[in-house]
């Protein structure tokens, strides 16, 4: 029997404004604790919130890159429940008229085809502060740095049906938030995390009891928490159970979550408008202005650089996913003046040495520049692609610029054509047998031959030899001899 | 000294008739001297009131300085205070110390004025006796076995002992025109937003409105021109120019038309008051002013939505005070649900924790459309209710309460009793309109108010029609007895 998988995200995401949604306090993660926490976020008696404009700017930008309708008139609302580090006692969040409405995110399938998922809503609310039980001899610690940190909580649609779907669409979310700018996308530091509301049924029937996973702060933790759900709900149902409706806390430290609450022990927050602060009235010219501000979507990015710089699909999708990569590679590109040597760089070797050594490219110890430097060696053939690649080794270790270090290993290629000829003729001289077979040979069967002696001229020169003068230089000797 | 009105002492100051530290003094002795028998301050600031008062005479000997500058007022201790213990009458707040002003602690401080110490007042300005305040009642000057109303009932009595000449106050169903009433002096409520609410601790936000208590319109006048200011900290402050309301007081009251609702004169209303309100009314009469009897036709729903709303803001409102962070916490909670539930169960009292408990449940699951929506659409009727006689009427005049001061303890065992004593006052809060309230009389010995309603940032005007009132009687400079 098949069963299929539905899941739905919601998605906190803090909004990279330099002060709290309702206070003048800085939102800089790092901070010592409660350093960053005003009388206002401390909830202090006869404190008030003022609304920062800013976060409602970033909100309408996103709703205006996702396709949403934006709500003209958005209202906040109190959402009651006791915890130390939620200072009112209520957090104020948008539940009756969030600022943005339905719109939608199309995401690229491992098949090649995209698929559309929806967006119910984002709305606008505060971040809570945090709950810090170790080192304190059985009481817990409260930092209030994080309270009134300004967030969009992002509400999709049940439209996904793998947990490979739903990690692809956390992470064109991730690319989205982070290339208009509205989120630093800094995953370890929280500043996104997702709750998954999953379920199955058999094909066909309707939607089962569905379950959600909260508070989950990684790609990876998200996509194994979706699995081992999906896992225990059909486990459950196959041995004749009922799948509870419950919230569930995934441990990212063991990998395996545990019910927290159940629907019946749900909270009743007694929502309510909140009398401290006016509904957000914003106008269309507003809209209008946001979305001319609205930089490059990556979708405009990728279409731009198959377009521009000819890449292939997956190239062009690896490069403008990660503002930060496009604009690396877009730096790389035209400062060596070959988008398609820059767009194999930036895929190949760079990518590989990133993901290897886990450094985001933002903190690359080798940037653009250099980098595209490096490559114009390759261009006006100074070294070749091998030499290329120890130099970038060198480089990456500090070693300096690209061209100290050609000239500090001796990693010159040779391009002297007499130079070349000379072992050229001295290889084949040394070749008699092979040179008689490559004579005797089929046409069709020659270039393959042609291996041997290039292996030999470039022992020879000890690698330096510029291989594609190499190659015609033998053709045009070995030729000579038919 | 203390008999000279605020206007007066303002006007001795500038003319050097004495000094700012000398009315400080007298007025600081007079508190010590009496406030035992009116508990009327909860705290006194006297080493700081010295300290202002020597600088106000240093900035008046300098040169030119704002109309109160020197002059003691008191405030309400729902104003936070920075470094001065501000309890808003609970336990719960007994330890409270603010780190911060109120803009409007700020906006008197800026103008020179001294500040004698901080009013006693209703927890959490619950209240309309001033029995609910965890640092005792407050007796009424006129009467000590009465209420002095509430819940700004501090203010209100130190203004009538005349321990002060001046107090702020705030008002969220009557909690100024109600004291104001019952202790024999005037105090008025402006428009909703016309008084910033940053660091005045919340009751009910939607309905708080702070406001100035003394003895005359002229010194409301003077008062509201310092206390009123748009505040970019409070986002339901208005942004709208704060004119000298002096500047018309004495302006003829001719031609102005008071509407007169039906429905503040029927049951309920004591006759004694009723004769009092209405010989009030002929007095306005008879200075030119036309009288049209009017309908608010939703007045009887006023009381029960103010008793949904009110309580359902005030649950989220004081869930801040956890034992956390602040304020009272409970001997070695055991854990954290202890923590939470010792330290407000034994923090505050019984009023704050029925509203608490009403609120609630008026917001919870199944029962939110009933109340609160309920409760929401019927205070828009209320509104429609005024909007639609200021159509045909330039302000609105009846009584403040239904009756002059009760006793002690007469009602504080029946809410609802309790409750319907701002039965004339509360509908303006839910309409966010300004109200007054002015001596128009005694009943059995006791003060009872004429209250006036104006349109939207009219304060200007109805002090006009007060100011002419007082000018016309003396209910006002009448003293409760045995005040010297």
């Amino acid at each position: 029997m098949t069963w299929e998988t539905v899941i739905g995200l919601e998605v906190h995401t803090q909004l990279a404004t330099k002060t709290k949604i309702f206070s003048g306090a800085s939102t800089e993660f790092g901070a010592a604790p409660n350093t960053q926490a005003c009388a206002i976020d401390l909830a202090m008696p006869g404190t008030l919130p003022v609304l920062n404009a800013e976060a409602v700017r970033m909100a309408v930008m996103f709703g205006v890159a996702i396709d949403a309708d934006i709500g003209l008139i958005s209202a906040f609302d109190r959402k009651n429940y006791f915890y130390p580090d939620l200072p009112k006692g209520y957090q104020t969040t948008q539940l009756e008229r969030p600022i943005v409405l339905a719109g939608k995110v199309d995401i690229q399938l491992d098949d090649g085809s995209t698929k559309t998922v929806r967006i119910h809503h984002a709305h606008l609310e505060e971040d809570a502060g945090k709950s810090l039980h170790e080192d304190f001899h059985g009481m817990s610690g409260i930092d209030l740095n994080r309270a009134g940190t300004p967030l969009i909580e992002i509400v999709s649609e049940p439209d996904m049906n793998s947990p490979e779907e739903a990690v692809a669409f956390a992470k064109k979310l991730h690319a989205l938030v982070v290339s208009i700018g509205i989120c630093d996308g800094e995953m370890a530091q929280g500043s996104m995390r997702f709750d998954v509301n999953v379920s199955v049924r058999k094909k066909g029937e309707e939607l089962g009891t569905r379950t959600e996973t909260k508070n989950l702060n990684s790609f990876r933790f998200m996509e194994r928490a979706i699995v081992q759900e999906v896992a225990r709900q059909i486990d459950l149902i196959e041995d004749g159970g009922t799948v509870k409706q419950e919230t569930r806390l995934y441990d990212g430290d063991t990998h395996t979550a545990r019910s927290m609450r159940s629907k019946e022990e749900a909270n009743d927050y007694r929502y309510f408008p909140c009398p401290d602060l006016l509904p957000v009235e914003i106008d269309q010219a507003y809209v209008d202005a946001v979305r001319a501000s609205l930089p490059e979507l990556p979708e405009a990015r990728r279409t731009r650089f198959m377009d521009s710089y000819e890449l292939s699909a997956y190239d062009a999708s690896v490069l403008s996913d990660e503002i930060a990569t496009a604009a690396y590679f877009e730096t790389v590109a035209s400062r060596c003046g070959d988008a398609k040597l820059a767009a194999n760089w930036v895929t190949g070797e760079l990518a590989a040495r990133l993901n290897s050594e886990d450094v985001l490219i933002q903190h690359c110890p080798i940037s653009a520049e250099p980098l595209a430097a490096l490559i114009a060696r390759i261009i006006d053939q100074t070294i070749s692609n091998k030499m290329a690649r120890e130099v970038f080794a060198a480089m990456w270790e500090g070693e300096g610029e690209p061209d100290a270090i050609i000239e500090a290993r001796g990693l010159k290629q040779v391009s002297d054509s007499g130079a070349i000829a000379g072992m050229v003729d001295v290889v084949i001289a040394n070749s008699a047998k092979q040179v008689e077979n490559y004579r005797k040979a089929d046409e069709a069967k020659r270039p393959k031959m042609l291996g041997y002696f290039v292996g030999q001229i470039m022992k020879a020169s000890k690698g330096q030899a510029n291989p594609k003068q190499v190659n015609e230089v033998l053709l045009q000797k070995l030729d000579a001899l038919l | 000294m203390h008999n000279l009105t605020l206007t007066e002492l303002s006007a001795g100051l500038g003319a050097g008739e004495f000094s700012s530290v000398e009315v400080t003094e007298h007025f600081l002795a007079r508190i010590k001297r009496l406030d035992g028998t009116y508990n009327s301050f909860i705290t006194i600031t006297e080493e700081q009131a010295l300290a202002q008062a020597a600088m106000a005479d240093q900035q008046r000997a300098a040169g030119s300085v704002p109309a109160l500058c020197g002059v003691p007022i008191a405030h309400k201790d729902i104003f936070c205070t920075d470094g001065v213990r501000t309890s808003c009458g609970s336990k719960m707040l007994d330890n409270f110390v603010p780190p911060y002003n109120a803009t409007v602690v700020e906006n008197f401080a800026a103008a020179g004025v001294v500040v004698l110490g901080k009013t006693n007042m209703d927890e959490f300005a619950m209240g309309s006796s001033n029995e609910t305040s965890y640092y005792g009642p407050v007796k009424n000057p006129w009467q000590t076995d009465c209420v002095p109303g509430g819940s700004s009932g501090g203010s209100a009595a130190a203004v009538a002992a005349r321990l002060t000449p001046a107090a702020t106050a705030t008002d969220t169903g009557g909690s100024i025109r109600q004291p104001a009433a019952l202790c024999g002096i005037t105090g008025l409520k402006p428009t909703y937003g016309r008084v910033s609410r940053w660091g005045m601790i919340a009751f009910a936000s939607s309905l708080d409105q702070g406001g100035p208590m003394a003895r005359t319109a002229e010194d409301l006048a003077l008062m509201l021109n310092e206390m009123a200011s748009f505040d970019s900290k409070d986002s339901t402050s208005l942004e709208r120019e704060v004119p000298d309301y002096r500047a018309n007081l004495n302006r003829d009251v001719s031609g102005m038309t008071i509407g007169v609702p039906e429905e503040y004169f029927g049951e309920g209303l004591n006759p004694a008051t009723e004769q009092a309100v209405r010989d009030a009314l002929a007095e306005l009469e008879k200075q030119g002013a036309k009288l049209k009897a009017i309908s608010l036709p939703h007045s009887h729903l006023s009381v029960p939505a103010y008793y949904v709303i009110a309580p359902a803001e005030a649950s989220a409102n004081l869930s801040r005070f956890d034992g956390s962070r602040y304020g009272y916490r409970c001997e070695n909670p055991a854990d954290l649900r202890d923590m939470y539930m010792r330290s407000r169960s034994e923090g505050f009292g019984d009023e704050v924790k029925r509203r608490i408990l009403i609120g609630a449940y008026c917001l919870s699951a199944g029962y939110y459309d009933a109340y609160y929506n309920k409760a929401m659409q019927v205070r828009r009727l209320i509104k429609d209710d005024f909007v639609s006689a200021f159509k045909d009427v330039d302000m609105i005049a009846g009584p403040t309460c239904p009756n002059p001061a009760f006793e002690f303890g007469a009602k504080s065992d029946d809410p609802v009793a309790m409750y319907l004593e701002d039965i004339y006052t509360i509908a303006t809060n839910l309409a966010g309109l300004p109200g007054m309230s002015l001596p128009c009389g005694l009943v059995e010995g006791k003060p009872v108010g004429l209250q006036l309603i104006g349109n939207y940032f009219d304060e200007g005007r109805m002090l006009n029609v007060a100011h002419r009132y007082q000018q016309a009687s003396d209910w006002h400079s009448r003293c409760a007895p045995g005040i010297d």
